[in-house]
């Protein structure tokens, strides 16, 4: 490198490195934006943080990867629709087959994969979602077979009696109950039709939220499923307007 | 015939050695994932560069990687901790930029690279100074922290080429061809020995490395045949090195390629301890006390 000449070419100097510093940034900056997008469906191995945590954490080595045995889970290459080198799975291609040891997130070197999960019951990848127009149940055909594959049935999903009218026998349809879905995607494996009727999704995918200040009924199976009655129950003053709305009574 | 691929092999020893060892762990790496290799029943060498598992239960985890997790504010399990300092100090025994010649996937690409720069006898017009790689490796944690994913993991051509080799092929090799181009028309040794933020890392830890290149200047004839193969001439000061018995500088990625040219054998592999007890013998020169 030439010497500098003095004070002039110093910041000149300066300048142009802070030019070419801020440039590369914004480029750089740029590139990480790209690269964070994922498509809508992505599923995550058992265990995993939330989105933005898990992509801070992941150091990308693939152990989850080699720990699977059935060969579910895929290090994303660069230029796929999954955030470059993370982990992740397509039910419809190999489904999570619900290891009770968990070997994927015990191999996870970093917690992006959290090792607190103790049930792979209590694993969250996704939530299961029926599409009705296409589901062969709600034709009125005994087909049931997500129901029968699911690991978890009766509880993740249980079959329902819907009546029609005189016309034609009643439907037996598949309800997902999110409470209890892990996720695990065998329901879209096995389903029969050419594009999988029920689809797993991110749960923020597809889940609501209905808000801690309604007080639904004390209804056994609310509270089961940890709706929003478990709470406040028996603790009315933890309602807000509540106090005011019984001045009157006491 | 069989002696002149005798010589070849002799002179070019500590390439075959490098590239040897570079392609042994990637197949190591590959071999566990897709043929099973294992010893005593443990997985030989699981997961990548990022991080691994040796044996089934020895961590190894890239420090780098780990530096910018933190800097997002994540703290990881201590299982990365532990593995990041088994790597830290087996690099800070055998040179930090050890991991550059001798591990790092890329090298093979940026030395194709430099090969065909000198094959189409390419004019170096474009320059760069290299400390520029201290400014990206300053961005890498810059931008880690501020937009709360490791940046530099997520663009590496390191990680890149070394993921799509072992678990399948990406878009990803574009850019590793692209970064053979740029070496070979644009910048020499222009990855490597400008941009990278990972050597840069190692370039630190370099310094205080054990395993250098030392510098007998008694029968040094400066013929600069050295200089010549050196991807770091910044590195080879003569005048520096014979004062220190060795090459110092962190940048020096222990290659070998100058004590395999240099034809008067005054460059050679020691240990720093060794070196420093090493008084310099000068002809004719008064040794200093």
């Amino acid at each position: 490198m030439s010497t500098y000449t003095g004070r002039r070419e110093f910041l000149k100097r300066m300048a142009q490195g802070a030019g070419v510093a801020t440039t590369g940034g914004l480029l750089w900056s740029f590139l990480l934006g790209q690269q964070r997008h994922a498509r809508a469906n992505m599923l995550r191995p058992p265990g995993a943080l939330n989105e933005p945590d898990f992509a801070a954490t992941c150091i990308k080595c693939g152990q989850c990867v080699q720990a699977c045995p059935y060969g579910t889970l895929s290090l994303s290459p660069s230029g796929a629709e999954v955030p470059i080198g993370t982990p992740s799975f397509s039910p419809r291609d190999v489904p999570c087959y619900m290891c009770v040891d968990i070997p994927c997130m015990q191999a996870c070197p970093t917690g992006a994969l959290e090792h607190d999960l103790e049930r792979i019951e209590d694993a969250r990848m996704g939530v299961a979602t029926i599409d009705h127009e296409s589901c062969l149940s709600w034709q009125g055909l005994r087909c049931e077979i997500c129901y029968r594959e699911c690991p978890v049935r009766n509880d993740a999903i249980t079959v329902e009696n819907r009546p029609r009218r005189t016309s034609g026998h009643a439907l037996f349809v598949p309800v997902v109950h999110a409470s209890h879905c892990t996720g695990c995607g065998i329901c879209e494996y096995v389903c029969p039709t050419e594009v999988a009727a029920i689809h797993v999704l991110p749960p923020e995918l597809v889940q609501g939220k209905i808000g801690d200040h309604y007080l639904l009924s004390n209804d056994a199976e609310v509270d089961a499923d940890g709706g929003p009655s478990a709470s406040p129950a028996g603790d009315h003053d933890a309602v807000p307007g509540l106090e005011y709305l019984n001045e009157g009574e006491r | 015939m069989a002696s002149s691929v005798g010589s070849w092999a002799r002179r070019n020893r500590y390439l075959l050695a490098r590239r040897c060892v570079q392609l042994g762990v990637l197949l190591a790496f590959y071999g566990t994932l897709h043929w099973g290799w294992s010893v005593f029943g443990e997985p030989l060498l699981a997961g990548n560069l990022s991080g691994s598992t040796l044996l089934g239960t020895i961590p190894l985890a890239d420090p780098f990687a780990l530096l910018q997790i933190l800097m997002t504010g994540h703290v990881p399990l201590l299982e990365i901790f532990v593995g990041a300092a088994i790597v830290l100090g087996v690099y800070g025994l055998v040179g930090g930029r050890s991991f550059c010649a001798w591990v790092c996937p890329v090298n093979i690409v940026t030395d194709a690279g430099e090969g065909l720069r000198q094959r189409l006898q390419v004019k170096s017009g474009f320059r760069l100074p290299r400390h520029i790689r201290y400014v990206v490796f300053g961005l890498s944690l810059l931008l880690s922290a501020l937009l709360g994913v490791a940046a530099f993991e997520w663009v590496s051509p390191i990680g890149i080429l070394h993921r799509e080799v072992i678990y399948g092929i990406g878009f990803g090799l574009a850019m590793l061809v692209g970064i053979l181009i740029f070496d070979a028309t644009v910048l020499r040794h222009g990855w490597c020995g400008h941009l990278c933020p990972l050597g840069a890392f190692w370039a630190q830890v370099g310094r205080v490395a054990q395993v250098r290149v030392a510098f007998v200047e008694a029968s040094c004839t400066e013929c600069g045949d050295c200089l010549k193969v050196c991807p770091e001439p910044q590195v080879l000061n003569l005048k520096a090195a014979a004062r220190a018995g060795m090459v110092r500088s962190g940048e020096c990625t222990n290659c070998a390629r100058c004590i395999a040219a240099c034809p008067e054998g005054s460059l050679a592999f020691a240990l720093r301890a060794r070196i420093r007890s090493v008084p310099p013998i000068r002809p004719g020169a008064a040794a200093p006390p």
